[in-house]
Protein backbone atom coordinates (compact mmCIF):
# COMPACT_ATOMS: atom_id res chain seq x y z
CA UNK A 1 0.00 0.00 0.00
CA UNK A 2 0.95 3.53 -0.85
CA UNK A 3 1.84 5.78 2.33
CA UNK A 4 0.57 9.14 1.64
CA UNK A 5 2.69 12.23 2.39
CA UNK A 6 0.52 13.83 4.97
CA UNK A 7 -2.58 11.74 6.98
CA UNK A 8 -5.71 11.63 4.76
CA UNK A 9 -8.26 11.17 7.62
CA UNK A 10 -7.84 12.11 11.37
CA UNK A 11 -10.72 12.24 13.72
CA UNK A 12 -13.39 12.99 10.95
CA UNK A 13 -11.85 15.66 9.14
CA UNK A 14 -10.27 14.96 5.87
CA UNK A 15 -6.67 16.61 4.50
CA UNK A 16 -8.18 19.76 3.64
CA UNK A 17 -10.38 20.07 6.68
CA UNK A 18 -13.13 19.01 4.80
CA UNK A 19 -15.89 16.73 6.81
CA UNK A 20 -16.10 13.71 4.89
CA UNK A 21 -19.60 14.37 2.38
CA UNK A 22 -18.26 18.04 1.99
CA UNK A 23 -17.80 19.17 -1.81
CA UNK A 24 -14.69 21.88 -2.06
CA UNK A 25 -15.69 25.50 -3.26
CA UNK A 26 -17.93 24.73 -6.57
CA UNK A 27 -17.25 27.67 -9.14
CA UNK A 28 -19.32 27.71 -12.15
CA UNK A 29 -19.76 30.43 -15.12
CA UNK A 30 -21.36 30.19 -18.25
CA UNK A 31 -20.77 31.86 -21.68
CA UNK A 32 -17.17 32.07 -20.78
CA UNK A 33 -15.83 31.68 -24.80
CA UNK A 34 -18.02 34.05 -26.99
CA UNK A 35 -17.12 32.53 -30.49
CA UNK A 36 -18.49 29.14 -29.00
CA UNK A 37 -22.46 28.32 -29.11
CA UNK A 38 -22.08 27.51 -25.33
CA UNK A 39 -19.62 27.47 -22.94
CA UNK A 40 -19.06 26.84 -19.52
CA UNK A 41 -16.53 26.78 -16.53
CA UNK A 42 -16.52 24.19 -13.73
CA UNK A 43 -13.91 24.16 -10.98
CA UNK A 44 -13.95 21.99 -7.62
CA UNK A 45 -11.70 23.16 -5.70
CA UNK A 46 -8.35 23.51 -7.36
CA UNK A 47 -9.66 21.57 -10.46
CA UNK A 48 -10.95 23.64 -13.25
CA UNK A 49 -12.61 22.40 -16.40
CA UNK A 50 -13.22 24.74 -19.61
CA UNK A 51 -16.20 23.25 -21.53
CA UNK A 52 -17.36 24.48 -25.30
CA UNK A 53 -19.77 23.61 -27.49
CA UNK A 54 -20.03 24.05 -30.81
CA UNK A 55 -23.51 22.90 -32.91
CA UNK A 56 -25.56 21.53 -34.21
CA UNK A 57 -23.95 22.02 -37.23
CA UNK A 58 -23.36 20.27 -40.29
CA UNK A 59 -21.55 17.09 -40.17
CA UNK A 60 -18.03 16.96 -41.99
CA UNK A 61 -17.17 14.40 -43.39
CA UNK A 62 -20.79 13.65 -44.83
CA UNK A 63 -20.68 10.73 -44.89
CA UNK A 64 -20.20 9.62 -40.92
CA UNK A 65 -23.57 11.42 -40.36
CA UNK A 66 -26.66 9.69 -39.14
CA UNK A 67 -29.82 9.39 -41.17
CA UNK A 68 -32.06 9.51 -38.17
CA UNK A 69 -30.26 11.96 -35.12
CA UNK A 70 -27.54 14.05 -34.55
CA UNK A 71 -23.39 12.55 -34.12
CA UNK A 72 -22.23 13.96 -30.46
CA UNK A 73 -18.58 14.29 -30.12
CA UNK A 74 -16.57 14.70 -27.15
CA UNK A 75 -13.10 15.51 -26.56
CA UNK A 76 -11.32 15.39 -22.75
CA UNK A 77 -7.92 16.78 -23.06
CA UNK A 78 -5.64 17.74 -20.32
CA UNK A 79 -3.67 20.72 -20.51
CA UNK A 80 0.31 19.59 -20.39
CA UNK A 81 0.55 22.41 -17.91
CA UNK A 82 -2.41 20.95 -15.18
CA UNK A 83 -0.65 18.80 -13.55
CA UNK A 84 1.57 18.79 -10.79
CA UNK A 85 4.80 16.77 -11.84
CA UNK A 86 5.95 16.72 -14.88
CA UNK A 87 4.84 18.34 -17.96
CA UNK A 88 1.96 16.10 -19.31
CA UNK A 89 2.72 14.73 -22.96
CA UNK A 90 0.01 16.67 -25.36
CA UNK A 91 -0.92 13.93 -27.28
CA UNK A 92 -3.87 12.19 -26.27
CA UNK A 93 -3.18 9.50 -23.70
CA UNK A 94 -5.14 6.32 -23.67
CA UNK A 95 -6.84 7.32 -20.35
CA UNK A 96 -7.99 10.63 -22.13
CA UNK A 97 -9.83 8.49 -24.92
CA UNK A 98 -11.58 6.28 -22.43
CA UNK A 99 -12.82 9.64 -20.46
CA UNK A 100 -14.39 11.39 -23.75
CA UNK A 101 -16.16 7.91 -24.49
CA UNK A 102 -17.56 7.78 -20.88
CA UNK A 103 -18.53 11.42 -20.83
CA UNK A 104 -20.01 11.05 -24.59
CA UNK A 105 -21.69 8.06 -23.01
CA UNK A 106 -23.07 10.34 -19.93
CA UNK A 107 -24.37 13.21 -22.34
CA UNK A 108 -26.06 11.28 -25.27
CA UNK A 109 -29.16 9.81 -22.65
CA UNK A 110 -29.67 13.35 -21.62
CA UNK A 111 -30.05 14.86 -25.51
CA UNK A 112 -32.81 14.88 -27.38
CA UNK A 113 -29.95 14.08 -30.63
CA UNK A 114 -32.87 12.59 -32.88
CA UNK A 115 -33.96 16.05 -33.25
CA UNK A 116 -30.79 16.98 -35.16
CA UNK A 117 -30.36 14.26 -38.13
CA UNK A 118 -27.67 14.35 -40.43
CA UNK A 119 -26.01 17.29 -37.79
CA UNK A 120 -23.32 16.88 -35.40
CA UNK A 121 -22.85 18.14 -31.97
CA UNK A 122 -19.53 18.85 -30.87
CA UNK A 123 -18.42 19.45 -27.39
CA UNK A 124 -14.55 20.06 -26.12
CA UNK A 125 -13.27 19.76 -23.12
CA UNK A 126 -10.18 21.16 -21.74
CA UNK A 127 -8.57 20.80 -17.70
CA UNK A 128 -6.62 23.54 -17.48
CA UNK A 129 -5.90 22.51 -13.82
CA UNK A 130 -5.82 19.19 -12.15
CA UNK A 131 -6.29 18.30 -8.68
CA UNK A 132 -8.71 15.17 -8.64
CA UNK A 133 -12.19 14.44 -9.73
CA UNK A 134 -11.54 15.87 -12.95
CA UNK A 135 -13.91 14.10 -15.21
CA UNK A 136 -16.68 14.91 -13.53
CA UNK A 137 -16.02 18.54 -13.29
CA UNK A 138 -15.47 17.88 -17.16
CA UNK A 139 -18.75 16.47 -17.06
CA UNK A 140 -21.13 19.24 -15.74
CA UNK A 141 -19.00 22.06 -17.12
CA UNK A 142 -20.35 20.46 -20.40
CA UNK A 143 -23.68 19.66 -19.49
CA UNK A 144 -23.81 23.20 -18.45
CA UNK A 145 -22.06 24.30 -21.87
CA UNK A 146 -25.02 22.36 -23.87
CA UNK A 147 -27.57 24.31 -22.12
CA UNK A 148 -25.89 27.84 -22.77
CA UNK A 149 -25.84 26.89 -26.01
CA UNK A 150 -29.70 26.05 -26.34
CA UNK A 151 -29.91 22.25 -27.36
CA UNK A 152 -33.26 20.77 -25.78
CA UNK A 153 -31.62 18.61 -22.69
CA UNK A 154 -33.79 16.19 -20.55
CA UNK A 155 -32.02 16.88 -17.67
CA UNK A 156 -28.49 18.77 -17.04
CA UNK A 157 -25.95 16.15 -16.01
CA UNK A 158 -24.18 16.48 -12.99
CA UNK A 159 -20.58 15.41 -12.20
CA UNK A 160 -19.19 14.39 -8.49
CA UNK A 161 -16.90 11.66 -7.03
CA UNK A 162 -16.59 9.85 -4.70
CA UNK A 163 -14.11 7.78 -3.08
CA UNK A 164 -13.04 5.30 -0.37
CA UNK A 165 -10.39 7.19 1.98
CA UNK A 166 -9.39 5.02 5.38
CA UNK A 167 -12.40 2.72 4.86
CA UNK A 168 -14.51 5.83 4.77
CA UNK A 169 -16.96 7.27 2.15
CA UNK A 170 -15.87 10.35 1.09
CA UNK A 171 -17.64 13.09 -1.51
CA UNK A 172 -15.53 14.98 -3.94
CA UNK A 173 -11.86 13.27 -4.20
CA UNK A 174 -9.08 15.78 -4.26
CA UNK A 175 -5.46 14.72 -5.89
CA UNK A 176 -3.88 13.73 -2.68
CA UNK A 177 -7.24 11.38 -2.00
CA UNK A 178 -7.65 9.95 -5.95
CA UNK A 179 -3.66 9.17 -5.82
CA UNK A 180 -3.47 7.78 -2.12
CA UNK A 181 -7.16 6.57 -0.95
CA UNK A 182 -8.79 2.88 -1.80
CA UNK A 183 -11.29 3.72 -4.17
CA UNK A 184 -12.42 6.19 -6.49
CA UNK A 185 -16.21 6.09 -8.23
CA UNK A 186 -16.88 9.18 -10.84
CA UNK A 187 -21.19 9.30 -11.05
CA UNK A 188 -23.33 11.33 -13.43
CA UNK A 189 -26.57 12.33 -12.17
CA UNK A 190 -29.50 13.79 -13.23
CA UNK A 191 -30.79 15.81 -10.71
CA UNK A 192 -34.55 15.69 -11.95
CA UNK A 193 -35.22 12.26 -13.27
CA UNK A 194 -32.82 10.25 -11.07
CA UNK A 195 -30.94 8.32 -13.64
CA UNK A 196 -27.09 7.89 -13.16
CA UNK A 197 -25.58 8.03 -16.57
CA UNK A 198 -21.66 7.58 -15.71
CA UNK A 199 -20.68 5.29 -13.40
CA UNK A 200 -17.07 3.79 -12.89
CA UNK A 201 -15.68 2.62 -9.98
CA UNK A 202 -12.10 1.41 -8.76
CA UNK A 203 -10.52 -0.39 -5.63
CA UNK A 204 -12.14 -2.47 -3.65
CA UNK A 205 -15.76 -1.85 -2.03
CA UNK A 206 -18.44 -4.08 0.20
CA UNK A 207 -21.84 -4.02 -1.06
CA UNK A 208 -22.63 -1.59 1.97
CA UNK A 209 -19.82 1.03 1.10
CA UNK A 210 -20.89 1.06 -2.73
CA UNK A 211 -24.69 1.77 -1.67
CA UNK A 212 -23.47 4.44 0.46
CA UNK A 213 -21.37 6.10 -2.13
CA UNK A 214 -24.26 6.04 -4.50
CA UNK A 215 -26.06 8.02 -1.83
CA UNK A 216 -23.49 10.37 -1.45
CA UNK A 217 -22.85 10.98 -4.68
CA UNK A 218 -26.59 11.62 -5.30
CA UNK A 219 -26.52 14.47 -2.42
CA UNK A 220 -23.29 15.95 -3.87
CA UNK A 221 -24.78 16.03 -7.43
CA UNK A 222 -28.26 17.80 -5.63
CA UNK A 223 -26.12 20.33 -4.36
CA UNK A 224 -23.69 20.94 -7.26
CA UNK A 225 -27.10 21.44 -9.71
CA UNK A 226 -28.21 23.97 -7.26
CA UNK A 227 -24.93 26.24 -8.25
CA UNK A 228 -25.45 25.29 -11.49
CA UNK A 229 -28.91 26.39 -11.88
CA UNK A 230 -27.83 29.64 -10.04
CA UNK A 231 -25.16 30.22 -12.66
CA UNK A 232 -26.96 29.64 -15.63
CA UNK A 233 -29.76 31.83 -14.52
CA UNK A 234 -26.67 34.40 -13.57
CA UNK A 235 -26.03 35.22 -17.52
CA UNK A 236 -29.69 36.31 -18.10
CA UNK A 237 -29.73 38.21 -15.00
CA UNK A 238 -26.75 40.06 -16.42
CA UNK A 239 -27.87 40.39 -19.70
CA UNK A 240 -31.63 42.22 -18.21
CA UNK A 241 -29.43 44.80 -16.14
CA UNK A 242 -27.46 45.68 -19.65
CA UNK A 243 -30.45 46.17 -21.12
CA UNK A 244 -31.98 48.56 -18.08
CA UNK A 245 -29.03 50.27 -18.56
CA UNK B 1 -8.12 15.30 -34.05
CA UNK B 2 -7.57 11.94 -33.16
CA UNK B 3 -8.79 11.78 -29.52
CA UNK B 4 -11.99 13.23 -30.71
CA UNK B 5 -14.33 10.11 -29.79
CA UNK B 6 -15.58 8.36 -33.11
CA UNK B 7 -19.07 7.66 -33.42
CA UNK B 8 -20.99 4.27 -33.48
CA UNK B 9 -20.04 3.12 -36.78
CA UNK B 10 -22.56 -0.42 -35.47
CA UNK B 11 -26.11 -0.46 -36.50
CA UNK B 12 -29.09 -2.36 -36.10
CA UNK B 13 -32.49 -2.08 -38.26
CA UNK B 14 -35.71 -0.23 -36.61
CA UNK B 15 -37.59 -3.59 -36.99
CA UNK B 16 -35.05 -5.99 -35.30
CA UNK B 17 -34.42 -3.49 -32.34
CA UNK B 18 -37.88 -3.53 -31.70
CA UNK B 19 -38.59 -7.47 -32.34
CA UNK B 20 -35.61 -7.81 -29.84
CA UNK B 21 -37.02 -5.06 -27.02
CA UNK B 22 -40.63 -6.62 -28.05
CA UNK B 23 -39.15 -10.13 -27.20
CA UNK B 24 -37.31 -9.24 -23.83
CA UNK B 25 -40.55 -7.62 -22.81
CA UNK B 26 -42.26 -10.73 -22.66
CA UNK B 27 -38.88 -12.53 -20.75
CA UNK B 28 -37.83 -14.25 -23.55
CA UNK B 29 -34.49 -13.51 -25.79
CA UNK B 30 -33.83 -13.28 -29.42
CA UNK B 31 -31.19 -16.49 -29.09
CA UNK B 32 -34.02 -18.42 -27.34
CA UNK B 33 -32.34 -17.65 -23.54
CA UNK B 34 -34.16 -16.74 -20.69
CA UNK B 35 -33.17 -12.74 -19.05
CA UNK B 36 -30.80 -14.25 -16.61
CA UNK B 37 -29.14 -16.93 -19.00
CA UNK B 38 -25.44 -16.89 -19.90
CA UNK B 39 -24.66 -18.17 -23.26
CA UNK B 40 -21.89 -21.32 -23.50
CA UNK B 41 -19.04 -20.42 -21.95
CA UNK B 42 -15.70 -22.54 -22.70
CA UNK B 43 -12.47 -21.53 -21.57
CA UNK B 44 -8.75 -23.52 -23.28
CA UNK B 45 -5.33 -22.70 -21.80
CA UNK B 46 -1.93 -22.95 -23.61
CA UNK B 47 -3.41 -22.20 -26.89
CA UNK B 48 -0.22 -20.64 -27.87
CA UNK B 49 2.96 -22.50 -27.49
CA UNK B 50 5.22 -18.97 -28.21
CA UNK B 51 3.43 -17.49 -25.51
CA UNK B 52 4.78 -17.34 -21.58
CA UNK B 53 0.75 -18.06 -21.24
CA UNK B 54 -2.09 -18.11 -22.89
CA UNK B 55 -5.92 -18.82 -23.69
CA UNK B 56 -9.21 -18.61 -25.28
CA UNK B 57 -12.54 -17.94 -23.57
CA UNK B 58 -15.49 -18.61 -25.91
CA UNK B 59 -18.82 -16.70 -25.00
CA UNK B 60 -21.59 -17.98 -27.32
CA UNK B 61 -20.25 -17.02 -30.85
CA UNK B 62 -17.60 -14.43 -29.12
CA UNK B 63 -14.11 -15.37 -29.55
CA UNK B 64 -11.07 -13.62 -27.13
CA UNK B 65 -7.52 -14.98 -27.36
CA UNK B 66 -4.95 -13.53 -24.91
CA UNK B 67 -1.36 -14.31 -24.91
CA UNK B 68 0.68 -13.23 -22.07
CA UNK B 69 4.33 -12.40 -22.97
CA UNK B 70 6.78 -11.51 -19.46
CA UNK B 71 9.13 -8.97 -19.93
CA UNK B 72 11.65 -6.77 -17.94
CA UNK B 73 11.36 -3.14 -16.86
CA UNK B 74 11.42 -0.62 -14.05
CA UNK B 75 8.72 -0.32 -11.45
CA UNK B 76 6.69 2.56 -11.31
CA UNK B 77 7.70 5.24 -9.21
CA UNK B 78 4.96 5.21 -6.67
CA UNK B 79 5.27 1.20 -6.67
CA UNK B 80 8.83 0.55 -6.74
CA UNK B 81 8.08 -3.01 -4.62
CA UNK B 82 5.53 -4.19 -7.85
CA UNK B 83 5.72 -5.91 -11.04
CA UNK B 84 3.92 -3.84 -13.84
CA UNK B 85 0.77 -4.99 -15.93
CA UNK B 86 0.23 -3.51 -19.48
CA UNK B 87 -2.68 -4.54 -20.87
CA UNK B 88 -3.50 -4.00 -24.30
CA UNK B 89 -6.76 -5.09 -26.35
CA UNK B 90 -6.95 -5.16 -30.54
CA UNK B 91 -10.28 -5.94 -31.89
CA UNK B 92 -9.27 -7.90 -34.94
CA UNK B 93 -10.60 -6.78 -38.21
CA UNK B 94 -11.85 -10.37 -38.79
CA UNK B 95 -13.89 -9.53 -35.90
CA UNK B 96 -17.38 -8.00 -37.29
CA UNK B 97 -18.40 -6.20 -40.06
CA UNK B 98 -17.97 -3.20 -37.84
CA UNK B 99 -14.12 -3.24 -36.95
CA UNK B 100 -11.54 -1.71 -39.08
CA UNK B 101 -8.03 -1.55 -39.73
CA UNK B 102 -5.93 0.20 -37.85
CA UNK B 103 -4.40 0.79 -34.16
CA UNK B 104 -7.18 0.31 -31.15
CA UNK B 105 -10.07 2.47 -31.29
CA UNK B 106 -11.84 3.90 -28.31
CA UNK B 107 -13.97 0.71 -28.01
CA UNK B 108 -10.66 -1.21 -27.17
CA UNK B 109 -9.20 0.51 -25.43
CA UNK B 110 -12.15 0.57 -22.69
CA UNK B 111 -12.01 -2.72 -22.88
CA UNK B 112 -8.31 -3.46 -22.22
CA UNK B 113 -8.76 -0.54 -19.28
CA UNK B 114 -11.92 -2.39 -18.12
CA UNK B 115 -9.84 -5.31 -17.92
CA UNK B 116 -6.59 -4.13 -16.72
CA UNK B 117 -8.81 -2.09 -13.33
CA UNK B 118 -10.38 -5.81 -12.46
CA UNK B 119 -6.89 -7.71 -12.25
CA UNK B 120 -5.13 -4.56 -11.03
CA UNK B 121 -7.75 -4.34 -7.95
CA UNK B 122 -8.18 -7.96 -7.20
CA UNK B 123 -5.12 -8.88 -5.90
CA UNK B 124 -5.45 -12.01 -8.07
CA UNK B 125 -1.86 -11.52 -9.33
CA UNK B 126 0.51 -11.15 -6.18
CA UNK B 127 2.76 -7.94 -7.87
CA UNK B 128 4.86 -7.60 -4.73
CA UNK B 129 6.32 -11.42 -5.83
CA UNK B 130 7.44 -9.81 -9.34
CA UNK B 131 10.39 -7.40 -8.52
CA UNK B 132 13.77 -8.52 -9.21
CA UNK B 133 15.59 -5.72 -7.54
CA UNK B 134 15.48 -2.18 -6.41
CA UNK B 135 14.95 -1.50 -10.39
CA UNK B 136 14.26 -4.02 -12.14
CA UNK B 137 11.00 -5.78 -12.29
CA UNK B 138 8.86 -8.22 -14.36
CA UNK B 139 6.31 -6.61 -16.76
CA UNK B 140 3.29 -8.46 -17.72
CA UNK B 141 1.89 -7.70 -21.15
CA UNK B 142 -1.05 -9.54 -21.67
CA UNK B 143 -2.57 -8.94 -25.53
CA UNK B 144 -6.51 -8.86 -25.72
CA UNK B 145 -6.90 -10.78 -29.07
CA UNK B 146 -10.88 -10.32 -29.98
CA UNK B 147 -11.10 -12.85 -33.41
CA UNK B 148 -15.02 -12.75 -33.20
CA UNK B 149 -17.36 -10.20 -31.88
CA UNK B 150 -20.82 -11.21 -31.12
CA UNK B 151 -21.09 -8.99 -27.69
CA UNK B 152 -20.16 -8.74 -24.20
CA UNK B 153 -16.42 -8.59 -25.41
CA UNK B 154 -15.51 -7.50 -21.31
CA UNK B 155 -16.51 -10.70 -19.84
CA UNK B 156 -15.13 -12.97 -22.61
CA UNK B 157 -11.45 -11.04 -22.90
CA UNK B 158 -11.63 -10.89 -18.87
CA UNK B 159 -12.18 -14.92 -18.55
CA UNK B 160 -9.35 -15.33 -21.31
CA UNK B 161 -6.92 -12.91 -19.76
CA UNK B 162 -7.34 -14.58 -16.26
CA UNK B 163 -7.19 -17.97 -17.84
CA UNK B 164 -3.75 -16.99 -19.53
CA UNK B 165 -2.51 -15.47 -16.51
CA UNK B 166 -3.34 -18.68 -14.41
CA UNK B 167 -0.86 -20.67 -17.01
CA UNK B 168 1.87 -17.90 -17.67
CA UNK B 169 5.04 -19.78 -16.69
CA UNK B 170 7.87 -16.77 -15.56
CA UNK B 171 11.40 -16.85 -17.24
CA UNK B 172 13.59 -17.21 -14.11
CA UNK B 173 15.89 -13.61 -13.87
CA UNK B 174 19.49 -14.63 -14.74
CA UNK B 175 21.76 -11.50 -12.62
CA UNK B 176 25.50 -10.98 -14.22
CA UNK B 177 27.56 -8.25 -14.80
CA UNK B 178 25.41 -6.88 -17.78
CA UNK B 179 22.13 -6.81 -15.81
CA UNK B 180 19.76 -8.82 -15.32
CA UNK B 181 17.80 -11.23 -18.33
CA UNK B 182 15.51 -13.58 -18.35
CA UNK B 183 15.91 -17.61 -18.72
CA UNK B 184 13.24 -18.94 -20.81
CA UNK B 185 14.30 -22.58 -20.22
CA UNK B 186 14.09 -22.29 -16.45
CA UNK B 187 10.03 -21.47 -15.71
CA UNK B 188 8.35 -21.18 -12.67
CA UNK B 189 4.20 -20.71 -12.49
CA UNK B 190 3.72 -17.11 -12.19
CA UNK B 191 2.05 -16.24 -8.38
CA UNK B 192 -1.33 -16.05 -8.63
CA UNK B 193 -4.33 -16.66 -5.96
CA UNK B 194 -7.59 -18.09 -8.03
CA UNK B 195 -9.80 -17.40 -5.00
CA UNK B 196 -9.23 -13.64 -5.31
CA UNK B 197 -9.70 -14.19 -9.56
CA UNK B 198 -11.52 -10.88 -10.63
CA UNK B 199 -14.93 -11.96 -12.46
CA UNK B 200 -16.50 -9.16 -14.68
CA UNK B 201 -19.75 -9.77 -15.56
CA UNK B 202 -22.14 -6.99 -17.98
CA UNK B 203 -25.74 -6.78 -17.83
CA UNK B 204 -27.87 -5.30 -20.10
CA UNK B 205 -31.12 -2.80 -19.64
CA UNK B 206 -34.03 -3.01 -21.86
CA UNK B 207 -36.96 -0.49 -20.57
CA UNK B 208 -37.01 -1.57 -16.86
CA UNK B 209 -35.79 -5.05 -17.46
CA UNK B 210 -31.88 -6.50 -16.80
CA UNK B 211 -30.37 -9.42 -18.88
CA UNK B 212 -26.75 -11.08 -18.44
CA UNK B 213 -24.41 -11.61 -21.00
CA UNK B 214 -26.38 -9.42 -24.35
CA UNK B 215 -25.21 -10.97 -27.38
CA UNK B 216 -23.92 -7.78 -30.24
CA UNK B 217 -27.79 -7.60 -31.60
CA UNK B 218 -29.05 -6.73 -28.07
CA UNK B 219 -26.35 -4.36 -27.22
CA UNK B 220 -27.40 -2.54 -30.21
CA UNK B 221 -30.77 -2.33 -28.79
CA UNK B 222 -30.19 -1.49 -25.18
CA UNK B 223 -31.33 1.02 -22.48
CA UNK B 224 -28.38 0.97 -20.77
CA UNK B 225 -25.30 -1.41 -19.45
CA UNK B 226 -22.65 -1.84 -17.01
CA UNK B 227 -19.66 -3.97 -16.35
CA UNK B 228 -19.51 -4.99 -13.05
CA UNK B 229 -16.01 -6.99 -11.99
CA UNK B 230 -16.24 -8.62 -8.40
CA UNK B 231 -13.29 -10.30 -6.59
CA UNK B 232 -14.06 -12.75 -3.25
CA UNK B 233 -16.68 -10.02 -1.90
CA UNK B 234 -15.93 -6.96 -3.24
CA UNK B 235 -16.78 -4.66 -6.38
CA UNK B 236 -13.17 -4.20 -7.38
CA UNK B 237 -14.26 -2.18 -11.42
CA UNK B 238 -17.38 -1.03 -12.75
CA UNK B 239 -18.05 1.00 -15.72
CA UNK B 240 -21.56 1.81 -17.43
CA UNK B 241 -20.79 1.99 -20.87
CA UNK B 242 -24.51 2.90 -22.11
CA UNK B 243 -27.58 4.64 -21.69
CA UNK B 244 -28.66 5.37 -18.21
CA UNK B 245 -29.35 3.55 -14.98
CA UNK B 246 -31.86 4.57 -11.93
CA UNK B 247 -30.59 3.42 -8.35
CA UNK B 248 -33.14 1.01 -8.12
CA UNK B 249 -31.94 -0.47 -11.40
CA UNK B 250 -28.12 -0.28 -10.31
CA UNK B 251 -29.16 -2.08 -6.62
CA UNK B 252 -30.69 -5.00 -9.31
CA UNK B 253 -27.94 -5.24 -11.54
CA UNK B 254 -25.11 -5.56 -8.74
CA UNK B 255 -27.39 -8.39 -6.72
CA UNK B 256 -27.60 -9.99 -10.56
CA UNK B 257 -24.05 -9.43 -11.17
CA UNK B 258 -23.19 -11.35 -7.53
CA UNK B 259 -24.92 -14.49 -8.66
CA UNK B 260 -23.81 -14.81 -12.46
CA UNK B 261 -20.09 -14.08 -10.93
CA UNK B 262 -20.69 -17.64 -9.12
CA UNK B 263 -21.41 -19.18 -12.42
CA UNK B 264 -18.86 -17.90 -14.50
CA UNK B 265 -15.95 -18.41 -11.63
CA UNK B 266 -17.11 -22.30 -11.67
CA UNK B 267 -16.51 -22.54 -15.24
CA UNK B 268 -13.04 -20.96 -14.61
CA UNK B 269 -12.08 -22.77 -12.03
CA UNK B 270 -13.43 -26.69 -13.95
CA UNK B 271 -11.04 -25.55 -17.47
CA UNK B 272 -8.03 -24.54 -14.84
CA UNK B 273 -7.99 -28.15 -13.59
Amino acid sequence: MKQPPVPLLVEGRRADGRAPDQMRDVRISVGVISNADGSAMVSYGNTTAVAAVYGPREMHPRHLSLPDKAVMRVRYHMAPFSTKDERKNPAPSRREIEISKVLREALEPAIFLEQFPRSRIDVFVEIVQADGSTRVASLTAASLALADAGVPMRDLVIGVSVGLVNGVVVLDLNGLEDNYGEGDMPVGYMPNLGRITLLQLDGAWSRDRFAEAVKLAVKGAEYVYGKAREALKAKYFEIAEEVAK
Amino acid sequence: MASISPYGKRFISYIRQSQIRRLVGSGVRIDGRTPHQLRDVSIRTNVVNTADGSAEALLGKTRVVAGVKVGLGQPFPDTPDEGVLIVNAEILPHASPYSEIGPPDETAIELARVVDRGIRHSGFVDFKKLAIDQNKVYVLWVDLYVLNDDGNLVDAANLAALAALRSTMLPSAVKDEAGVKLDRNNKTALPSDLSKAPIAVSIGKIDSRIIVDPNLEEELSLDGRITITIAQDSIVSMQKTAGYFTEQELWQAVDLAYSIRDKLRDVLLKSLV
